[in-house]
């Protein structure tokens, strides 16, 4: 069962990343581009999986990398290691994760509703299962999870 | 053809505040006694384009105040009638009146008809003995107008012809009466007929302006600030190269950073607005304070059309306000005692403006009774205020502005809110500024506000701490010496003490403060920056000094939270990200450890 | 041809509905903000219609009409005076100056078109 306050998501294009050896799917709408893994700069006493900000097209937009938030895979910076940067309303955050794998269209048939199983993420987070052939494909509101208080990244009285 | 009216409401709004502003500060500068023609002529215009106005797009309201008060301008400047105090009083009330119904029209608040009402019966009490002509409506010169009309306009009021009705197709002949060479030529203002086509030019450019969104203005300067970045990057990459490619790489990169640097000025300067737009409040506050303190106050301004940026001037404005309150309640005595101490009864106060350096200095100056050096220690003391001996005036007079701090020996209703004098410095500080204070008992108190040219870019020291690279504030900088060549003091644990000319300063490892493990850990083998901020100081420690530069401020906040002890970010000339110091926040937070301690 | 109207006016939001109802009908406006800068264009430029508020700074309407009139390129241009004075001294100024007409502020846009069409088509 979907938590309550998550609507099941309706049929659209997702991107899909690797996280863990699971694949997830995100809103494509969300996603404003993607690049490789640039020099940080750490911001003092903040969490570990807050990297830092970067430098995109000047403006400062901080980096988490979700491979440590969740405590899946092995946190390595390589020429491969795929940022997502995401325009979430006005705020612009970048998310590390094990890689890019797709653009899907989904039909509102292929979305079946999250079960309550033990995913990495919190099923807060998760809007529902896509099927793709033998793909399972968990549907992530990453609105919802880039803005929530477990990220660190927002705070009431922060603002520009 | 249908034509919206709507749409020209809102340059009408802008428009009036202008002339409102513009008239008030005519009327403040009025010399009562002997008022000048040019300026009664011109406060008669201001009325007159807002009765324009105001009749064109139907805001009546507003056309019955300022026709009252065009009936009593145009008297004065007829010199029909002698200007007087209750006068210029009663042409304020009505500039108040309506600012009042300009909010209304504009959707913010009501106007109160009762006040308005008010402010009509007294310009038209002033204006004459036979009462003021109601304002005619627009058909009710129409009886008049016929008789001097050309026939055939009988079912069209509003407008005529002196002659024959024109007709589309024949332009109308002029009558013999005007021939050429022969028409008087106008006298008062008018240009020789042989005016140069350059004149002519320079004419255009003076009276040429368009209206631009704030929006649109900022956009300008955040894409100025990333070409300025972009440039530096390509200065970075460029020194890869060697030979011949270098040479002309280095020319033209060359030729760029000088057009770089005029776009920035010229774009800069789009965001400067005169001081006078702050100051142009304050007579107008002088004048309605003093009446109510019973005392006499002039007010001065200097340097009024000196230039800062528009952000600066909006946070420069309450501040402002606070220091000119302060001048006039504690500052200037009343007229009983200035005449018992010899001095003349109406007292001045002066607001300044000018450049120096880099800076722009707003001075608020009085010739009050100054500061007591006595009273200022006594109420330090009182307040627990940590004080030494042999403190100079100057320490003195800074202690006025510590938190908690009041020189107002009874709360007047006037000053004396809650704010003191360190919410003014902390104000200042919060747009890189700096406050100075000077007086001298008897004589008066000089306040000296050092803000930095623009809020968009600022002049900063960037510092190395491992790998990490800071910026910190150039005006917070007082000076930077080598740990090697310090007095430093151990207080045992991790505590240390730089003593500098006598002072003793607590030194703040910015490497603690970030938790940077790299880097040097001795402040004897680094360097040692002296800050201050809020009367405060405290001896930086970092690895190296790299440079300094002028860097583009950026929001930190917009994607993410407030970091601490970090006021913003910019982009270095390699691209990465470098954050700029809150010096405040890091002397506040040293001084709070220091009372944890003690 | 587009026929050129010159809108003398120290009032923006005046100015600006002038010329917004005088261009949307087809009309070429000129602006300027006041009798010294509508006189500058003049010596530069002759228009078909000039129309001029009366009260503005550094020249006045009635001034800059009577120079207007010396100059022999518009000796027979028509001058409307728009202005919210309507008693009978500004008629007789206004004749004396030699404007052609006058109109009464306020007025609505669709009473300036019907009057600048009846002067210049």
């Amino acid at each position: 069962m979907a938590n309550e306050n998550t609507a099941v998501a309706a049929g659209g294009e997702f991107l899909t990343f690797m996280l863990g050896g699971e694949e997830y799917g995100l809103d494509i709408l969300k996603v404003q581009e993607i690049r490789g893994y640039d020099a940080v700069t750490a911001i003092a006493n903040t969490p570990a999986f807050i990297k830092g900000v970067i430098n995109l097209r000047g403006i400062i937009v901080p980096i988490v990398d979700l491979r440590i938030k969740f405590g899946l895979g092995t946190a390595e910076y390589t020429p491969f290691t795929v940022v997502i940067i995401l325009r979430l309303g006005r705020r612009v955050v970048g998310m590390v994760v094990d890689g890019v794998s797709d653009v899907i269209t989904l039909a509102p048939e292929q979305i079946k509703e999250a079960p309550e199983f033990g995913s990495a993420l919190d099923t807060r987070y998760i809007t529902g299962l896509g099927a793709v052939e033998q793909r399972m494909i968990i549907l992530v509101d990453i609105e919802r999870l880039m803005t929530s208080r477990d990220m660190e990244l927002v705070d009431e009285t922060a603002g520009c | 053809m249908t034509i919206d009216i709507t749409q020209f409401y809102q340059i009408f709004f802008e428009e009036t505040a202008e002339h409102l502003t513009a008239m008030e500060s005519l009327l403040l500068g009025l010399d009562v006694s002997d008022p000048s023609m040019d300026d009664l002529n011109a406060i008669f215009r201001a009325a007159h384009s807002i009765k324009g106005g105001a009749g064109a797009f139907g805001f009546n309201d507003m056309a019955e105040v300022t026709h009252a008060m065009e009936t009593l301008l145009d008297k004065l400047r007829k010199q029909e009638r002698k200007l007087g105090n209750e006068m210029v009083s009663a042409l304020l009330e009505a500039g108040d009146a309506i600012s009042m119904q300009l909010a209304a029209h504009r959707g913010e608040g009501e106007a109160d008809a009762g006040l308005v009402r008010n402010v009509r019966t007294r310009l038209e009490l002033l204006s004459a003995a036979e009462p003021v002509s109601p304002l005619p409506p627009s058909g009710v010169e129409k009886a008049a107008a016929e008789e001097v009309a050309a026939s055939g306009q009988q079912d069209d009021p509003g407008y005529g012809f002196f002659d024959e009705p024109p007709t589309a197709a024949a332009p109308p002949q002029q009558d013999a009466g005007h021939p050429a060479g022969e028409a008087p030529v106008p006298g008062a203002g008018g240009a020789p007929s042989g005016r140069r086509a350059a004149d002519h030019v320079q004419q255009q450019a003076e009276t040429t302006s368009i209206r631009v969104s704030v929006e649109k203005v900022d956009q300008l300067v955040n894409l100025m600030g990333e070409l300025v970045i972009t440039h530096a990057m390509l200065a970075q990459s460029a020194l890869q190269y060697d030979g011949a490619v270098n040479e002309s790489l280095q020319r033209n990169l060359h030729q760029l950073e000088h057009n770089t640097r005029d776009l920035q000025e010229t774009v800069m300067s789009i965001r400067m607005m005169p001081v006078s737009s702050v100051f142009s409040r304050f007579p107008r506050l002088v004048h309605d304070l003093a009446a109510r303190l019973n005392k006499q106050v002039k007010m001065k301004m200097v340097g009024e059309n000196t230039e800062l940026d528009k952000g600066l001037i909006e946070k420069i404005s309450d501040p402002l306000t606070h220091l000119v309150r302060n001048s006039l309640d504690h500052g200037i005595e009343s007229p009983e005692r200035r005449t018992a101490v010899g001095k003349p009864p109406c007292g001045t106060i002066t607001l300044k403006a000018f450049h120096q350096g880099g800076n722009v200095v707003i001075e608020v100056s009085d010739d009050g009774a100054g500061l007591n050096r006595s009273k200022i220690l006594a109420k330090a003391k009182e307040r627990g205020l940590p004080l030494r001996d042999e403190m100079s005036d100057q320490e003195v007079w800074a202690l006025i502005m510590e938190p908690g701090f009041s020189t107002a020996e009874v709360v007047t209703d006037v000053s004396g809110r809650g704010v003191g004098m360190d919410v003014v410095r902390r104000n200042i500080a919060g747009i890189g500024g700096r406050i100075e204070l000077d007086s001298a008992e008897g004589l008066g108190t000089r306040i000296i506000i050092r803000l930095p040219l623009t809020l968009a870019i600022l002049d900063g020291l960037s510092v190395s701490v491992g790998q990490e690279t800071y910026i910190v504030p150039l005006n917070a900088i007082i000076e930077s010496l080598p740990g090697s060549a310090a007095d430093i003091k151990a207080m045992g644990g991790e505590g240390r003490l730089l003593r500098v000319r006598g002072e003793h300063l607590p030194i703040v490892a910015l490497r603690r403060v970030f938790g940077i493990e790299a880097g040097i850990v001795e402040p004897e083998r680094g360097i040692l920056v002296l800050l201050e901020a809020e009367g405060r100081k405290i001896a930086l420690f970092v690895d190296e000094l790299i440079g300094q530069h002028q860097v583009v401020l950026k929001n930190l906040e917009c994607n993410f939270r407030k970091v601490p002890y970090v006021s913003g970010a910019t982009i270095m000339g390699d691209g990465r990200v470098a954050l700029i110091l809150d010096v405040a926040a890091l002397v506040a937070q040293q001084a709070q450890a220091a009372k944890m301690a003690a | 041809m587009a026929k050129t109207v010159l809108n003398v006016d120290d009032s923006t939001s005046i100015r600006q509905m002038v010329v917004i109802t005088l261009k949307d009908a087809g009309y070429e406006v000129i602006e300027a903000a006041d009798g010294q800068e509508g006189l500058d264009i003049a010596r530069v430029k002759t228009v078909d219609l000039v129309l001029t508020d009366l009260n503005m700074p550094r020249m006045n309407g009635l001034a800059m009409t009577m120079a207007l009139r010396a100059m022999s390129s518009y000796r027979d241009v028509p001058i409307l005076i728009l202005t919210t004075e309507s008693g009978d001294e500004m008629k007789k100024q206004g004749k004396a100056a030699g404007a052609t007409g006058w109109m009464i502020k306020p007025f609505d846009p669709q009473k300036l078109l019907e009057v600048v069409r009846k002067v210049i088509g």
